[in-house]
């Protein structure tokens, strides 16, 4: 039932943003400065494919998908889900406030749902910095830096401008992360793989959003 | 077997570490722990985001589905709805493109050295999770609700089998591939 109410607005909406997607492809062509473009290639490097894969920078994104799809045979197996960040962080919010007020943190609803406790999901969350960080050291890729290339090309090298839109924008990704139940992870890989409605159209809103949204920052930038 | 494994806590910390070490290290291997690879995604001038996510989504789905054949996984289907998957999606969209990473490459840049994705990221997202569970009561009766079609699959939408689901997504991820090589994106 309430599927056909909103089938009606569900459309225009959808129209509005095709328009809005068509509006952004074509200002592509007119702004894909050279700066930028080498700005990408500057941080990211080619693909590697000769020597020790362990030591190389940069896997092919073929190969790195591979990767991550058995790996998720394995969490579905082994930790009886699929790979998920964004609930994490919630929890450790939780953590952080309970860790101010106590038991107290209870009276606040959504951690009842979420419980600030150290679980599978936050160990897998942690993990993840340790294998970045081993990848980062084995390749020589590891670099302490704050202002990304493409940043710097886009923005300048004012870190402290950098730290605040980054605190900002972690701030919305999580607010949208929870609010449509999983990130690029938990509905981008790990629900799209499981053919879920919910998570295919999660993907296909992240990237709406997040392409009109680089180019307003992209049309600030040019100003 | 694995009921038993799923039931032991410490065991299964230890496998979360180990899973999450692993996943990690592939992100960073991809190099899509980099800024550059989720701005440079959404401004469409580099397509390894999506390649990296539609391989993912094809291997994975592959071999869940067939140890789901014979009964070793169960799936966890997240329920949807225009309310929650659309507006917080879009929201969520915005997020990426401000911040230049996602939740998980956030974790994973900073294992790299990204002091932006540690002092910008990560304190941005816990107090993004505080700020959200302020919003959840009053949003969760109404808002969420709105246009709910629960645990959804794409065979049961499309009337159609698992198989036929299965193969219809792996021509889909192939052409779109193919697309990508060809324009030499």
């Amino acid at each position: 039932m309430t599927k056909t109410d909103y089938g009606f607005q569900g459309l225009m909406l959808m129209l509005l943003i095709a328009t809005l997607l068509l509006l952004c492809v074509d200002f592509q062509a007119a702004w894909a400065e050279v700066g930028e473009k080498a700005a990408i290639h500057e941080a990211m490097g080619p693909v590697e494919t000769e020597g020790n894969p362990l030591t190389r920078k940069r896997w092919s994104p073929y190969t790195t998908g591979i990767a991550i799809g058995v790996l998720s045979w394995l969490a579905f197996l082994l930790i009886g889900k699929g790979l998920g960040v964004s609930s994490s962080y919630a929890k450790t919010s939780g953590m952080v406030e309970k860790a101010v007020k106590g038991e107290k943190v209870y009276e606040i609803e959504y951690y009842q749902e979420k419980t600030p406790k150290i679980d599978t999901g936050w160990m897998l969350v942690f993990g993840i910095i340790i294998g970045a960080f081993l990848s980062a050291r084995l390749s020589g890729d590891f670099q302490l830096t704050a202002i990304p290339p493409l940043w710097k090309e886009m923005f300048g090298d004012n870190v402290l401008i950098r730290i605040i839109v980054a605190f900002i924008g972690g701030m919305v990704l999580i607010i949208g992360a929870r609010w449509a139940r999983g990130c690029t992870s938990g509905h981008g890989i790990t629900g799209t793989l499981q053919l879920a409605v919910s998570s295919w159209m999660a993907l296909f809103a992240f990237f709406i959003g997040g392409v009109i949204t680089a180019y307003l920052l992209y049309a600030v930038s040019a100003l | 077997m694995l009921d038993k494994l799923h039931e032991n806590r410490p065991a299964q910390l230890i496998i979360g570490l180990f899973i999450g070490i692993l996943f990690g290290f592939f992100l960073q291997k991809g190099q899509v722990t980099r800024y550059e690879a989720i701005v440079g995604q959404l401004l469409l001038m580099d397509f390894t985001v999506l390649k990296v996510m539609l391989t993912a989504i094809i291997t994975g789905m592959i071999g869940v589905y067939s140890l789901r054949g014979v009964g070793l996984v169960e799936l966890k289907i997240k329920p949807g709805s225009w309310g929650a998957t659309g507006i917080g999606g879009l929201i969520f969209g915005a997020g990426m493109a401000i911040l230049g990473y996602c939740p998980g490459t956030t974790t994973g840049a900073v294992g790299q050295g990204s002091l932006d994705a540690l002092a910008g990221g990560i304190t941005g997202m816990i107090v993004g999770g505080m700020v959200y569970a302020r919003i959840y009561p009053k949003i969760k009766d109404n808002i969420l609700q709105k246009g709910d079609f629960g645990k959804l699959t794409l065979p049961e939408w499309f009337h159609a089998t698992i198989p036929e689901a299965v193969v219809g997504v792996i021509m889909i991820g192939l052409t779109v591939f193919a697309a990508l090589e060809m324009a030499g994106l």
